[in-house]
């Protein structure tokens, strides 16, 4: 190596904690920002095209619509950590929405049992494909693929030949019905709220007492108050219309659950370690076929809740329940927010944010009345061009890594 | 740890493997005593690889004997040669690019909160980062950020923290393969230093390299294979190159034949 390759390198180990520090910041959420600025300029332009978008009942509407993707999207976001991908959700998701329509209207089971069979075949469908997939080493795309085919096959017979299945149950149309009242938005908001600034406080607090380095204190406060007034609004908004629905909790609950599984559990460290270099996760004593059969059956269930929320939401469960673009909406969601298919990288929140675009731009185009054919288009653009960035990024991180 | 070392950290006395037709390995005789570094050196294909693969339990001998510590052991898997306390750095480091030294340190040994926090398996990041900065700075290792990826690491660094995290286990051994190729210079000599710590603190050394450079800086004893067989084992200290290229080239006729 040359002395003034030794130079550069020299610089860059000794630059200060507190940059380091900074740059991470600024890398680590350049890819949500750069989200979060790309949604704020379509909710923009679909504004200017149409001032009803903005409005609440509006934006109530479109919590309610990301809530089904963005469920199966929190499943999705596993199988892409390891880097892997299930074409079979939207699949399953219309089977389950079958399996606890027939069972509760036609058996006349109890709600309650109705959804847990469904979620039971999610399970069980992840636990299969999960298995054939780490048993046979076949690709996890094609073992998905067959999955795609047949799950429909059998979404048909359950169905039987009606053919659709009418929901009544009250409970089970309740999930996506349900609006609290302006007091108890803004309690959930509050207690929310102080939940983030404790957990946040604690956290640096920790670090601080152990003499490691912590982000300033400012700094933690800042993200504290972001969160606040995003949560603020959100309540002020759906508080104008009907109030916090159900669905939005429900959606945010799973988020949370599984943003803690992915972040803070040796589990969760396991998913990315299988994603980033299964070989050395393996090495490491890493149980890996069970780690990816464990995602598996996270996917597959996933999808079947996600599938329970669309078919509460349009009342009836059919036999085009969980096709057309379902599937793609729910991969491309956490790809455009910066999830990476290439494994190991990503977050379960992005699921939330990529259903938040993705369903933007399906919203506004519906009110703006333009046709299927731009809606495909448009869709495809944008995940075309999430990818690309990923690709780019990935790219960049390569060069970067090989000094 | 260990002191002085009369007992050999590990021995091998008749140590046979072949594959196939291919005698990979014939007859070697060999042992690392504690607080030593042996550089094991040879041309392709001389079995430097096939003998640490056999004494990290991936190819188990077909004859002789090995001697942990002074007693007799078997090692059949890889998980045998981790439990007597042998540890093994690959030339691929089996590093997760995407994780920080942190996470890759602990991978697969990860330490649990304590109260209720752990029984929902929840990490303690504190502790662990804690126990990190604490080990790399025992090594002399300068890594400023331990929450930086390893992906965006130099080489060197890479290195350090494949052999920092073999560490963990509390080894008597560590085997080390090429850890010297493909960096640069002052990375190099980064890694050398590290190796001499690992010195320092008691542990038995076993260093696979094609760099003589490097070898005769770091090694106590320099150990020559060549086709299989025992061709040479020298004090680095009253020996010179010329006499350990002669044993791995053959000309010295030391050992093995054409």
């Amino acid at each position: 190596m040359s002395t003034h390759d030794a130079a550069v390198e020299e610089d860059a180990e000794v630059r200060s904690p507190q940059f380091e520090l900074l740059r991470r910041f600024v890398a680590g959420d350049l890819a949500e920002l750069r989200v979060v600025l790309a949604l704020g300029l379509i909710w923009l332009v679909f504004y200017i095209q149409e001032p009803r978008f903005m409005s609440s009942v509006n934006l109530s509407n479109l919590v309610l619509q990301m809530t089904a993707v963005g469920l199966v999207s929190i499943g999705v976001v596993h199988v892409l950590l390891l880097g892997e991908i299930d074409l079979s959700v939207g699949a399953v998701s219309g089977l389950a929405a079958a399996i606890m329509a027939v069972l509760n209207v036609k058996n006349g089971w109890s709600p309650y049992l109705a959804m847990a069979a469904a979620v039971a075949a999610g399970l069980a469908i992840g636990l299969f494909q999960g298995s054939v997939f780490t048993r046979f080493a076949v690709p996890s795309f094609v073992v998905t693929l067959a999955g795609l085919l047949a799950w429909p096959g059998a979404q048909l017979k359950v169905l039987g030949e009606t053919g659709t299945v009418n929901l009544n149950d009250p409970k089970i149309l309740g999930l996506t019905g349900t609006f609290y009242s302006d007091t108890v938005g803004w309690i959930f908001a509050l207690v929310a709220i102080a939940a983030y600034a404790v957990i946040a406080l604690r956290a640096r607090q920790s670090r601080v007492s152990e003499e490691l380095s912590a982000p300033p204190f400012g700094l933690v406060v800042l993200r504290i108050a972001l969160v606040a007034v995003a949560i603020l609004v959100a309540v002020w908004v759906l508080n104008d219309d009907r109030g916090v629905p159900l669905a939005a909790l429900i959606l945010v609950g799973f988020c949370m659950f599984f943003f803690y599984l992915t972040t803070r559990t040796t589990f969760g460290r396991h998913i990315f370690a299988v994603g980033g270099n299964a070989e050395a996760a393996r090495r490491a004593g890493i149980h890996v076929t069970r780690v990816r059969v464990i995602v598996f059956m996270i996917a597959s269930s996933m999808a079947a809740i996600g599938g329970i929320m669309a078919a509460s939401r349009l009342l009836a469960v059919n036999q085009s329940s969980g096709s057309g673009d379902f599937l793609l909406l729910a991969i491309a969601g956490p790809v455009i927010a910066g999830t990476s298919l290439f494994g190991g990288r990503g977050s379960v929140w992005h699921a939330l944010l990529g259903a938040l675009v993705i369903t933007s731009i399906s919203n506004g185009m519906d009110l703006l009345a333009l046709g299927t054919p731009v809606k495909f288009m448009v869709t495809g653009a944008v995940l075309l061009a999430a990818v690309v960035i990923d690709a780019i990024a990935r790219r960049q991180r390569q060069a970067a890594g090989r000094v | 740890m260990n002191e002085g070392g009369s007992t050999p950290v590990l021995s091998l006395k008749g140590v046979s493997k072949s594959f196939g037709p291919v005698q990979a390995l014939s007859d070697v005789d060999f042992e690392v005593r504690p607080g030593e570094v042996v550089a094991l050196v040879g041309d392709n294909g001389a079995g430097k690889s096939t003998l640490v693969k056999t004494i990290a339990g991936i190819h188990p001998a077909d004859a002789g004997t090995i001697s942990f510590e002074g007693e007799e052991v078997t090692i059949t898997s890889p998980t045998d040669a981790v439990a007597l306390g042998i540890a093994t750095v690959y030339q691929d480091l089996a590093l997760c690019d995407n994780l920080d030294v942190v996470e890759n340190l602990f991978l697969g040994r990860e330490e649990k909160a304590d109260g209720p926090a752990g029984v929902l398996g929840q990490l303690d990041e504190v502790g662990m980062e804690k126990q990190t900065g604490e080990l790399l700075e025992n090594l002399a290792v300068t890594i400023t950020d331990v929450r930086a990826e390893v992906g965006t690491m130099s080489g060197g660094q890479r290195q350090q923290v494949a052999i920092a995290r073999s560490l963990l286990g509390e080894p008597k051994l560590v085997m080390l393969d090429e850890p010297t190729a493909a960096l640069g210079v002052r990375q190099t000599a980064q890694v050398l230093e590290l190796i001499k710590k690992l010195r320092e603190r008691g542990y038995g050394v076993l260093v696979i390299s094609h760099n003589l450079a490097d070898v005769f800086e770091v090694a106590d004893r320099i150990f020559v294979l060549r086709l299989g067989k025992k061709a040479g084992d020298f004090a680095a200290g009253d020996t010179g190159q010329d006499e350990v290229v002669a044993a791995i080239t053959g000309a010295s006729g030391n050992g093995a034949k054409r």
